[in-house]
């Protein structure tokens, strides 16, 4: 008791604060960056690196670049010609669709904006009907708006589709027709009919064997020998068919790792109850594999989004294509890079986006067990 | 009513349309009848359409003469060839590019990987923007990037980035230097094989050493001098029978010395730096498998770091590396197809492009190509399958 300031009762002493070596931004910067001898020197390489290499980035990309003008004399050249892509921003983002008509592509855009929104709000009661609305009634607007002659729409010629609009199009085409038709393949596939599963088997790895390349070719020259005489089809409608084909065998493969993840008892019960096949796998098998399989479906979506570029191989002038188009125009010759740079950033947006958000539902739906 | 139940519960045959076998075997074969009649109606449209467009039918184009040239050719091909030699040289440049690409992606990623997981966060939060902004561009505008936008843009052959007055970097390719074997490089060459199998034999006896005396004999050490050694003391003896050959310039080009031509350079640059993304995620994705546990057991056990990364975590990490990490290695292969789009003669351009074009005959040729990328992907799938049997887990 004489020195009250340094005796405690055993347990009474007041937490004391940590070492000043082990907090702070000293501490922060030691422990991260200069532990060791090796690390210090990474570091101090890296930092360089970087010093070398993002302030001129900065200084191309913002601010010697020239964002104001209507021609190319108005770019030094010293930095990044943005004046290019505000240019030909409209066929970057519409390729030749008639002026007087892109308020019908804006429109499904918003349509489609507002259809989604619902679908992040949490607790929103209707879900699963605006889903539903998504994916039959959607696309059956969406198509009238675009290709038009009917309701007293002009009609547009899909040679005239291009940009942007083109490459979304292809993209939710693909994924829209490869759902249904990959879990079709994915229930053949865990068929116990042989001839089934074996067609199914053949088919999902014939497509996941090759590259979509020749799956593009292979419809670009070979579906008109297919057709009888005078039936034809426009060059789109054969990408699609192509890209379709080609992503509901990878979407197959995403929702048979589905299937394969339900526990045997469910099904087992679901016989149990004299539930039919259909019923059981509509009403207990699918709607738990596909919810597993979101992350998947995501993925795969941003695979096809990705690949949907190879259609300008074959003559469609989907946003690359047209930003490769706008290169080579005589009056705008030299600057390619800001177009790759523009494109690779929106194809960046999505994607990363998109991921993000698969990240994010594969945590918020995994429930665990 | 006691007695109607008992009725209900005698075994009774359930009639023919609801009996589960016939019903799957009336399904199945209503399914093959359609899938049969389709294919007939199909191949019935594209026989009457090939005659009506005069197209010839069947492999007998591949004899005749190609007459066209082929900028890249690793074997013996001139214009005169037939469209088979043709096809021979695109399918090797194909698999050429994908080759190259291969060991290129793998060390990336594997550097890239283990960056991501560095103690160093600016390391490791560099690695991480590598990974996220490549696999989040498309491959295709990837390759036009490195193609269009640096290659195309190189100077001049006269105005070349040099580096040691060695190698040079202009808008015609990559030169590099080209090694020259002379006569006596066979002694080298069978000096290297006597190694290798000396290799082989020398670490059958140290494992059977081990197992009988429990004795380790230094067998990395001792491979390295034999591997290195041996060649060095035969081609000292035979007196360094290699030489280099160098790119000279001479008039509006450089001579001599290997060249890499732009359109390869820009596809393996692409293929690897973006396949490279996602075999770093592999990657670390494999390392943080195995749970750290068995390093702390490791070296409860009394095992030196370098023994516990070699005998207990990489082995592990591999398992669960390797299969992704195939798959990766066949999208790589699939996806030198997009060669088309920068005109690097590969088996997409030359033979689904050019000869499709000269012959018409498109069933054919695409049946060809596609037969050609499924019979490597079901080769490396099958090889993958194998693997993952002999690596499972033996669970006793």
């Amino acid at each position: 008791m004489t020195d009250a300031a340094h005796t405690y009762q055993p347990g009474q002493h007041p937490d004391l604060p940590p070492p000043s070596n082990a907090v702070g931004i000293l501490a922060w910067l030691y422990k991260n960056l200069l532990s060791s001898w090796l690390n210090a020197t990474l570091t101090i390489s890296a930092a360089y690196l970087l010093f070398l290499s993002i302030p001129p980035l900065f200084q191309w990309l913002f601010f010697d670049a020239d964002w104001v003008g209507e021609t190319r004399e108005v770019c030094s050249r010293e930095g990044a010609c943005w004046v290019y892509i505000i240019f030909w921003f409209k066929q970057l983002m519409y390729g030749r669709y008639p002026d007087a008509e892109l308020w019908r592509i804006n429109s499904a855009y918003v349509l489609l904006v507002l259809a989604a929104i619902p679908l992040f709000i949490p607790g929103f009661r209707w879900k699963q009907w605006i889903g539903v609305f998504l994916f039959f009634g959607y696309p059956i607007i969406a198509f009238y708006l675009f290709v038009g002659g009917s309701f007293g729409l002009t009609h547009v010629e899909s040679p005239l589709w291009g940009g942007l609009f083109l490459t979304l199009v292809i993209a939710l085409v693909g994924i829209v027709t490869s759902l249904p038709i990959g879990i079709i393949l994915a229930l053949g596939r865990r068929s116990s009919m042989p001839i089934i599963r074996a067609l199914c088997i053949g088919f999902i790895e014939l497509w996941r064997g090759v590259p979509l390349i020749t799956v593009l070719f292979m419809a670009s020259v070979m579906f008109p020998l297919f057709m009888p005489e005078g039936v034809n089809f426009d060059k789109l409608v054969r990408a699609l068919i192509a890209v379709t084909l080609f992503s509901s065998a990878y979407m197959a493969e995403v929702v048979r790792g589905g299937l394969q993840a339900i526990p045997k008892g469910q099904y087992e019960g679901a016989q149990a109850l004299g539930i039919s096949y259909w019923k059981m796998m509509a009403l207990i098998v699918l709607p738990q594999a596909l919810k597993l399989v979101i992350p998947g479906i995501v993925n795969t979506f941003i695979g096809l989004f990705k690949d949907t570029t190879l259609v300008l191989i074959i003559g469609l002038f989907d946003f690359l294509g047209m930003a490769q188009l706008v290169g080579t125009n005589p009056d705008w010759v030299g600057f390619r890079i800001e177009g790759y740079v523009f494109v690779g950033a929106v194809f960046w947006i999505f994607c990363f986006s998109m991921s993000r958000y698969s990240q994010h539902l594969e945590k918020k739906l995994h429930t665990g067990h | 009513m006691a007695a109607d139940v008992q009725d209900d519960l005698a075994p009774t045959r359930p009639a023919i349309w609801n009996d589960p076998r016939y019903r799957a075997v009336f399904y199945q074969v209503l399914v093959l009848a359609a899938v049969l009649l389709a294919g007939a109606y199909i191949v019935n449209n594209t026989l009457e359409n090939m005659e009506r467009r005069g197209i010839a039918s069947g492999f007998g184009f591949l004899t005749k003469t190609a007459g066209f040239s082929i900028d890249l050719h690793l074997i013996e091909y001139k214009e005169e060839n037939s469209y088979g030699r043709a096809f021979l040289v695109a399918l090797i440049n194909t698999l050429l590019v994908s080759a190259i690409g291969i060991v290129i992606t793998t060390v990336l990623g594997f550097v890239i990987g283990v960056a991501r997981l560095s103690n160093n966060w600016l390391i490791a939060k560099l690695a991480a923007v590598y990974i996220e902004l490549l696999r989040n561009i498309p491959l295709l505008l990837q390759i036009f990037f490195w193609y269009f936008a640096v290659l195309r843009i190189l100077p001049s052959p006269r105005e070349s980035h040099n580096a040691f007055d060695a190698i040079f970097l202009n808008i015609r390719g990559l030169f590099t230097p080209k090694p020259v074997f002379e006569p006596g490089f066979s002694a080298v060459f069978i000096a290297m094989v006597v190694a290798l199998v000396g290799v082989i034999f020398m670490v059958r006896w140290a494992h059977k050493r081990q197992e009988e005396t429990g004795q380790q004999f230094p067998k990395f050490r001792t491979s390295f001098a034999i591997l290195i050694g041996l060649p060095l003391v035969a081609a000292m003896l035979a007196g360094f029978p290699l030489s280099w050959e160098y790119p000279v310039l001479k008039g509006f080009n450089y001579q001599g010395g290997l060249r890499m031509i732009p359109e390869f350079v820009a596809l393996v640059l692409a293929l690897s730096t973006y396949t490279a993304s996602f075999i770093a995620e592999i990657v670390r994705a494999g390392i943080l498998a195995v749970s750290q546990g068995q390093s702390e057991a490791a070296s409860a056990l009394g095992l030196s770091r370098g023994h516990t990364l070699r005998l207990v975590v990489i082995p592990q990490a591999l398992r669960v590396i390797i299969p992704p990490l195939t798959s990766q290695y066949l999208n790589l292969t699939k996806n030198s197809s997009l060669a088309a789009a920068i005109a690097y003669p590969d088996l997409v351009l030359v033979f689904a492009g050019t000869a499709l074009m000269q012959t018409g005959q498109a069933v054919e040729i695409i049946a060809i190509t596609m037969a050609v990328y499924l019979t490597i992907s079901l080769v490396i799938s099958a090889l993958m399958n194998w693997y993952n049997t002999r690596m499972a887990l033996v669970e006793r």
